[in-house]
């Protein structure tokens, strides 16, 4: 049984603002880390929506709303999170960002804190490895939007403790979320299939197999995926894409991991997808999918 | 638009009852051959260039194969197609509607009413062995099973993560045990024959179960006809 009181995010981006909901919402302390006070106060702001939302859909009530704000605080100041049980990274998927910050970290926190990482992509025992504990340290790979997607793919490090990983485990299902335990693999689950079967998909536009519209009609009403894989590149946007995909081929070198050339030519034609009015299909206002 | 139906039996994608077969004509401008042997039927025809559409129905094979081609010109009233079913389960609401680099875009948008208009929904893609979703999904199928042998996560998890983390109905390993990993042998062998990827290989699962499956069938038949004492020796 974890006994997690406290729960500190560092990085108050898209990631670590939807990770802080989902702590404080199940009831956790929790105090945001991030050197920007812009961008805690953006993350505080895009909160404050999401819980208004939630009472307006009746999900929550104003009382509780009160009570889950009460209990988020945000911060510019490491030291803050002195007293966190534990504390989860959700900062930029480099991994000597990541070290910097695990560094000061660790001279920050209790010997006792556990330190997670949110990446999608990074190895969880070379991220470890750089964090001054690394048998306290664990894999918590939250998906996007966090605050809406129960999943949460688990990985130990190399030297994580059985312990360690069964404490972030039970605190992963007190936040009310679905853990499952994966190896310490590039991309874990989720990305190392998702990246090459969307590569897949543009190397057909590109080869003039079929247009997007016809390759995402066929895996909706074939296979009953919610989305086309063109449609989901489009609304994840094509130099996110670009990143996930190139930091996977590094760490495989599995020719379906590579990027193929289109979208670096897109890009180049600022065809990012829905952000820009124009990916693989085109959009007349670029608002947030299902908004 | 009308049609007729040439039905040569033992379709892969469609029953007798089906809206394609009712909705047909006597009096056509277009023709749907479907079954097993459409490929003959279709050499058989002697006004094909007369129609405005043809539509053949395939397996796994390409359009080319029953039209020729040449030098990337081909194309012309013929069309290919082939309602989309995963092994054994039921043909699902899709037709892949394969077209060749000159098909006239009337004969398209005719092939594509006859199938709408049945009820189905269509996918048009170029001449090429996988179509859409065989040559999309079955390097992700293989993946699934290499990783789940190399013990990236257990079944159910690979299965669960794939579920709520994308939104798909159903996670890869379930899905490949109710339509037959033995299937996707015969499936991914024929794409990695057709293109020489590794991606397409057949995973080793995959190959085991179809030895199985041909073990079993051998032993069937070795029940039903036995072998005399003292032959084969």
């Amino acid at each position: 049984m974890h006994n997690i009181k406290t729960v500190g995010v560092a990085g108050s981006g898209t990631m670590g603002a939807g990770i802080a909901i989902v702590a404080a919402r199940a009831g956790f302390k929790t105090i945001v880390f991030d050197t920007q006070q812009a961008a805690l106060d953006r993350a505080r702001k895009q909160t404050e929506g999401f819980f208004a939302k939630s009472v307006e859909r009746k999900k929550l009530t104003q009382p509780d709303v009160d009570k889950i704000m009460a209990g988020l605080s945000g911060t510019t100041r490491i030291e803050d999170l002195a007293s966190c049980d534990i504390v989860i990274e959700a900062v930029f998927e480099n991994l000597k960002v990541k070290h910097d910050l695990l560094a000061q970290l660790n001279k920050a926190c209790k010997p006792e804190t556990i330190f997670a990482s949110n990446t999608s992509t990074l190895s969880i025992t070379e991220i470890a490895a750089g964090s001054g504990r690394d048998e306290k340290f664990v894999g918590m790979h939250f998906c996007l939007p966090a605050q809406l997607m129960k999943l949460i793919e688990m990985s130990p490090g190399l030297r994580t403790s059985d312990d360690t990983f069964q404490t972030a485990w039970d605190f992963a299902k007190a936040m009310g979320q679905i853990p499952v335990k994966t190896k310490d693999n590039p991309g874990f689950i989720l990305n190392y299939f998702l990246v090459p079967f969307n590569n897949d998909a543009i190397r057909l536009v590109e080869a003039g197999v079929a247009a997007p519209a016809d390759i995402d009609r066929a895996i909706k009403t074939g296979l009953g995926y919610p989305m086309g894989p063109l449609e989901l590149l489009d609304l994840v946007g094509l130099d996110t894409h670009l990143l996930v995909a190139e930091a996977l081929y590094s760490s495989t070198h599995e020719p379906r991991a590579a990027v193929p050339a289109l979208v670096k030519r897109m890009i180049a034609a600022g065809q990012l997808g829905r952000k820009t009015g124009r990916g693989f299909y085109s959009y007349k206002t670029n608002a947030m999918f299902g908004g | 638009m009308t049609y007729s139906i040439i039905n040569t039996g033992n379709s892969n994608g469609f029953e007798d009852d089906h809206a394609l077969l009712k909705n047909a004509a006597r009096n056509d401008d277009a023709v749907v051959i479907l079954g097993a042997e459409s490929g003959k039927a279709f050499r058989e025809l002697r006004d094909a260039a007369t129609k405005t559409a043809v539509l053949i129905e395939l397996n796994g094979e390409c359009l080319g194969v029953h039209t020729g081609e040449s030098r990337g010109t081909e194309g012309g009233n013929v069309l290919g197609f082939a309602r989309f079913r995963l092994g054994t389960a039921a043909p699902t609401n899709l037709v892949e509607l394969v077209r060749q680099p000159r098909t006239s875009d009337t004969a398209l948008a005719v092939a594509k009413s006859i199938f709408e208009n049945a009820g189905l929904q269509v996918a048009a893609c170029g001449d090429f062995s996988g179509r859409i979703i065989d040559r999309l999904v079955r390097p992700y199928y293989n993946a699934a099973l290499t990783r789940l042998d190399e013990g990236l996560a257990t079944a159910d998890d690979l299965d669960t993560t794939l579920k709520l983390g994308l939104g798909y109905p159903e996670g890869p390993i379930s899905l490949l045990e109710r339509t037959g990993l033995a299937y996707h042998f015969e499936v991914t062998e024929e794409l990695f024959e057709a293109y020489g990827d590794a991606a397409y290989a057949p995973s080793r699962r995959a190959r085991v179960a179809h030895a199985r499956a041909v073990a079993q069938q051998q032993s069937q038949s070795d029940a039903l006809f036995p072998i005399p004492p003292g032959n084969g020796d």
